[in-house]
C-alpha cells in the first residue's frame, strides 16, 4: 500500500510493475506539527477548540474522562478523486492533449471501435489507458494498432478512478498536441460518478443491446456529452429502434450530442474522427493561447525591466 | 451503486480529519446522501461497515440524511420536485428537466472522542 496517499497497489495494478509514486498529493499530507494534543477533556460535548499552536489551555479537565465532540466536515465524498482529477485535466491542458473518457456495458465494441479508429487516424499521435478488472489483452490489442498503451487492472474496482489515471498517464509519456483515449471498465453504473480529468465522456452503446439502456442506466447518460451508436452494420439484423434509443437518451440528457457508426463497416467513422480532430485543434489552440499570454506578459516584464533605469 | 468506493472515501476524509483535529475514534457519521445520487442507503451502511473495520471509525454509528430531489422545469419555469433523474414534471408531464438538487454525497460532520 502506498504509504503517501493510501492506495491500495495490492488491489489495482497498473501494468508493468509498480505505479512508480512521482506524484505530487496536493496539501493533504501536510501536518500542521504542534497542533496535536493528547490530554483529555471533562464530559462536554459542546467544548471547542482551536488548537492553535502554543495556545495555552488554562481550563480544568476530569481525568479519565472522554468527551465527544462534533466536527464539521462538510466534504463531498468524491473531493478527493476530484482532486486528482484536476490534477490530470492540468497537465493535460499544459500539454494541449485531448482526453476522452470511454464508458460502456460490457460487449458494446469499446476495443474494437478504438482500434478502428486509432488506425484510420493514420498517425495522428494516440495513446490509450485500458481500464479492465483483469488481464491485459485489451491492452495488447491496442499495441498491436502501434499506438502506446497501458493496462491498469482494478481488482475488484468496478471502475477507474483519477488517482489510477494519473498513474498511468506518467508511465505513458504523453505526446504534445495528442489524443488521450481512456478505456473504462465495461460498466453503465460506476464510471459515472467519477471524474478522470477527461474533456468528456463518451457513452458507447450498440444496437445488440436494448434500446432503452439510457433510462435504466441514467447517471451514465447523462454524464455523457457524446453517444456513439454503434454496430449499426447489423441494424437490418435486428429490431433496434434507433429513434427511440435516441430520444431515451435526450430525454435524460437533452444535450447529448449522437453519431451512429460502425467499427467494422467504417460507416459513421468520418463524423466521429473529425470530433477527435475538432477537440484536439482546439485542445491544441488553448495550449497555444496559455504559452503566446505568457510570452507576452515575459516580454512586457523585460520591457519594464529595460525601462528601469540601473541602479549603481 | 459503488458504495463500496464511496465508502472507502467517507473512511478517508475522516481520517483525514483526524490527523488535522487530533482524535482517536469515531462515535457517529452524518452523510448527506440526495435522493437522486444513485446511492442505496443500505448498501453504503453495509459497505461503511465492511470498510471501517479496524479503523478508528469502526463500530460507528452511520446517520444517512437524504436530501430530495429537485429539478427546473423549462416549460413552467419553476423549481420542481423530482425523483428520478429522467423524471417527469408533476406539473406539466415535461421532459425538459435539470436537475438542481439531489446529487449530494457529503461528509456532513463527525461526533468523535
Amino acid at each position: 500500500m502506498c504509504t503517501t496517499c493510501g492506495c491500495g497497489t495490492d488491489e489495482v495494478k497498473l501494468e508493468g510493475g509498480s505505479a512508480g509514486h512521482r506524484h505530487v498529493h496536493g496539501d493533504e499530507h501536510v501536518h500542521a506539527d504542534g497542533t496535536r494534543h493528547s490530554h483529555e477533556h471533562g464530559p462536554d460535548p459542546a467544548h471547542e477548540h482551536s488548537h492553535e499552536a502554543g495556545e495555552g489551555h488554562g481550563h480544568s479537565h476530569a481525568p479519565g474522562i472522554s468527551a465527544t465532540r462534533r466536527v464539521q466536515i462538510e466534504q463531498d465524498i468524491l473531493s478527493k478523486n476530484n482532486a486528482y482529477a484536476h490534477e490530470n485535466r492540468q497537465l493535460l491542458a499544459g500539454q494541449g492533449i485531448f482526453a476522452l473518457n470511454l464508458v460502456s456495458g460490457p460487449g458494446s465494441g469499446k476495443t474494437t471501435l478504438l482500434c478502428k479508429t486509432i488506425t484510420m487516424l493514420g498517425g495522428l499521435p494516440v495513446a490509450v489507458i485500458e481500464g479492465d478488472q483483469q488481464t491485459s489483452q485489451d491492452a495488447e490489442r491496442i499495441r498491436a494498432t502501434g499506438a502506446p498503451a497501458v493496462q491498469i487492472n482494478t481488482g475488484k474496482g468496478c471502475h477507474l478512478d483519477a488517482h489510477m489515471v494519473g498513474h498511468a498517464m506518467n508511465r505513458l509519456e504523453l505526446k504534445d498536441d495528442s489524443l488521450l483515449m481512456i478505456e473504462n471498465v465495461g460498466n453503465l453504473v460506476c464510471p459515472a460518478a467519477f471524474d478522470l480529468g477527461e474533456a468528456h465522456k463518451v457513452v458507447i452503446l450498440s444496437v445488440t443491446e436494448g434500446e432503452d439502456k439510457p433510462i435504466k442506466y441514467p447517471d451514465m447518460f447523462r454524464a455523457a456529452s457524446l453517444m456513439l451508436l454503434n454496430k449499426i452494420d447489423l441494424l437490418p439484423h435486428l429490431d433496434f429502434d434507433v429513434d427511440a434509443a435516441i430520444a431515451f437518451a435526450r430525454r435524460v440528457n437533452p444535450q447529448i450530442r449522437v453519431i451512429q457508426l460502425s467499427a467494422t463497416s467504417g460507416e459513421g467513422m468520418d463524423e466521429w474522427l473529425q470530433f477527435l480532430r475538432d477537440g484536439l485543434a482546439s485542445a491544441v489552440a488553448a495550449k497555444q493561447e496559455t504559452v503566446d499570454s505568457l510570452r507576452q506578459r515575459i516580454a512586457q516584464l523585460e520591457a519594464q525591466l529595460a525601462s528601469t533605469p540601473a541602479q549603481g | 451503486m459503488h458504495e463500496m468506493s464511496l465508502a472507502e472515501g467517507v473512511l478517508q476524509l475522516i481520517e483525514d480529519a483526524a490527523r488535522r483535529q487530533a482524535f482517536a475514534k469515531v462515535r457517529t457519521v452524518w452523510l448527506e446522501i440526495g435522493q437522486l445520487s444513485g446511492v442505496e442507503p443500505e448498501a453504503m451502511a453495509f459497505c461503511f461497515d465492511a470498510v471501517t473495520r479496524g479503523s478508528i471509525a469502526q463500530g460507528a454509528r452511520l446517520e444517512i440524511i437524504r436530501l430530495p430531489g429537485t429539478g427546473w422545469c423549462m416549460a413552467c419555469a419553476r423549481t420542481v420536485p423530482m425523483t428520478e433523474v429522467f423524471g417527469e414534471c408533476p406539473a406539466c408531464g415535461g421532459h425538459q428537466m435539470q436537475v438542481t438538487g439531489g446529487t449530494e454525497m457529503r461528509v456532513k460532520e463527525l461526533e468523535v472522542t
